[in-house]
């Protein structure tokens, strides 16, 4: 349901993302791993329309992002890095505004703000004003935001980045639970998380894809089995590596 | 229809984001406390013992210089700098909604605070026999030209992620259009600017427009000017965006 074909961007002299190519399919729920800088959130940003590809192409449920942004755009959920959001409004008023973007009016507007309220759990702060919530909060409004309208396609920077360990633990369980009928993409740093909730985990350095497949086989890549080694075997310089 | 609601939705948003903070009211009691100081104290406008508008409408060109700049350095600067373009542009929204969603929010909340101003027509009415049509086509004139200032600084905001730089920007290009048909301004360009530039410069100014209007000449030519403005203006707005979305 997502395919990206040999995206690039080049942001001036920096070359941030260098012929990125993957698909998702339904069910699967991709890992999005690599250092600081890899280009994870340039190309997820390529992917949900928001910065224009220098080359290559995205395409989402059969939209292209570049030709049909609206079509593309109504399919994504999408939480972005560090979960910016509109300080002055509060929660309720942040939520019925995504969903009357989304289209919805009306009673099935209400309802669409409840359930995201409910599932996320954030009842206890729907009238208080975005600015003055504690960062977990925020990063789940952010989340309410991008799965209010139960898109077939989710994408999410870094989405436990934040949290406390409960949290942590809940928004995994939503994202497994989520995972069968959507197709989902899930950067992060935190490699426990890969074999929490990703069935495919892609490795980005450099904005080149430096591994591609399931936990397990990703694993088999390095001598001693965790993620860890394969991790910096692939993204650090071999001098890097001997020298810890 | 669908494409009409998810601009009332950014309008409506934005709207409510004026009335949220107290920046609203701060602006419409400065607007309201400023041109009625201008026009009462400083135009002395019982002593001339004439009863018309003039030394009312005289003034707002000089409010909206200084309050509507602070009114939109806010539209997209704010958005850059707290990351919410990214939120607002990666739902399915076209840049000309979520454009002119913004732009009709801003200039509302401005024709909002001129329709304050009404008491004003009124105490005229009062001491004498004004003309409405007159006072009707001077207001019109107003809104038009506090449109074109709106977006001018839309424009500015959009550059940038600094609203004091968005403020000040769009502060001095609104300055330099209502003085450009200015002797001293246009003296400024004669001596070294060919006179054809000259001329182009005097007939972009956005003062001789309201002039015209403020005495009760609604010309479609003055209306279609302060339009052409907007639509300039809005279209520069989708094209700085379209090009440099996350700076
Ligand atoms: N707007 C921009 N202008 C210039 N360079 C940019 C811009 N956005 C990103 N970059 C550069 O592109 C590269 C990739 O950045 P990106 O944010 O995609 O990394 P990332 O993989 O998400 O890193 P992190 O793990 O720290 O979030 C970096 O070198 C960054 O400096
Ligand atoms: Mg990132």
């Amino acid at each position: 349901m997502i395919t990206t074909s040999n995206l690039h961007k080049h942001f001036g002299r920096i070359h941030a993302v260098r012929g990125v190519s993957f698909s998702v399919q339904k069910g699967e729920v991709l890992g999005f791993l690599g250092p600081n800088g890899a280009g994870k959130t340039t190309t997820m940003r390529m992917i949900t329309g928001f910065l224009p590809p220098s080359s290559g192409t995205a395409t989402v449920c059969g939209h292209d992002v570049s030709d049909a942004p609206v079509e593309a755009k109504r399919v994504i959920g999408y939480l972005p890095e560090n979960a910016p959001l509109y300080g002055s409004m509060t929660v309720r008023d942040l939520l019925t505004f995504a969903a009357e973007i989304r289209g919805f009016r009306g009673k099935a507007r209400a309802a669409r703000v409840d359930a995201a309220i409910e599932k996320c759990r954030l009842g206890s702060v729907r009238n208080q004003s975005v600015a003055t919530l504690s960062k977990g909060y925020r990063q789940r409004t952010c989340f309410a935001q991008a799965v209010l309208h139960d898109p077939p396609v989710l994408i999410m920077d870094e989405p436990t980045d934040g949290l406390d360990p409960n949290q942590k633990h809940v928004v995994r369980l939503m994202i497994r639970e989520m995972a069968a009928e959507k197709a989902i993409i899930v950067s992060t740093h935190i490699l426990e998380e890969v074999d929490a909730v990703c069935t495919r985990a892609i490795i980005i350095s450099n904005g080149t894809v430096v591994a591609n497949g399931t936990p397990d086989e990703l694993r088999a890549r390095s001598g001693s089995g965790r993620l860890d080694d394969v991790f910096r075997k692939l993204t650090l310089g071999e001098e890097d590596v001997t020298n810890g | 229809m669908d494409s009409l609601r998810v601009s009332m939705a950014v309008f409506k948003r934005e709207l409510r984001s004026y009335f949220e903070s107290p920046v609203a009211y701060v602006f419409i009691v400065a607007f309201l406390l400023l041109t009625g100081f201008l026009t009462f104290s400083v135009t002395q406008f019982y002593e001339r013992g004439v009863a018309d508008l003039q030394p009312f409408f005289f003034w707002h060109p000089w409010v909206y210089l200084l309050l509507i700049p602070a009114a939109t350095m806010g539209l997209w600067a704010e958005e850059r700098r707290s990351g919410t373009i990214e939120l607002l542009l990666t739902m399915p929204v076209t840049m000309t909604q979520a454009i002119m969603g913004k732009f009709l929010a801003a200039w509302l909340f401005i024709t909002l605070a001129i329709a304050l101003t009404l008491p004003v027509v009124f105490t005229t009415g009062y001491l004498g026999d004004p003309d409405l049509g007159v006072a009707f086509s001077g207001y019109l004139g107003s809104a038009l030209l506090a449109g074109a200032c709106v977006a001018i600084g839309m424009l500015a905001s959009s550059t940038t992620r600094s609203q004091v730089i968005a403020f000040v920007v769009s502060l001095i290009v609104c300055l330099v259009l209502l003085l450009a048909g200015w002797p001293p301004v246009t003296g400024f360009f004669v001596r070294w600017a060919p006179t054809w530039l000259v001329d182009a410069i005097a007939a972009f100014s956005l003062m001789p427009h309201f002039e015209s209007m403020q005495r009760g000449v609604v010309d479609l030519a003055d209306i279609g000017y302060y339009v052409s403005v907007i639509v300039f203006m809005l279209f520069a707005t989708h094209l700085v965006i379209n090009n440099r979305k996350s700076a």
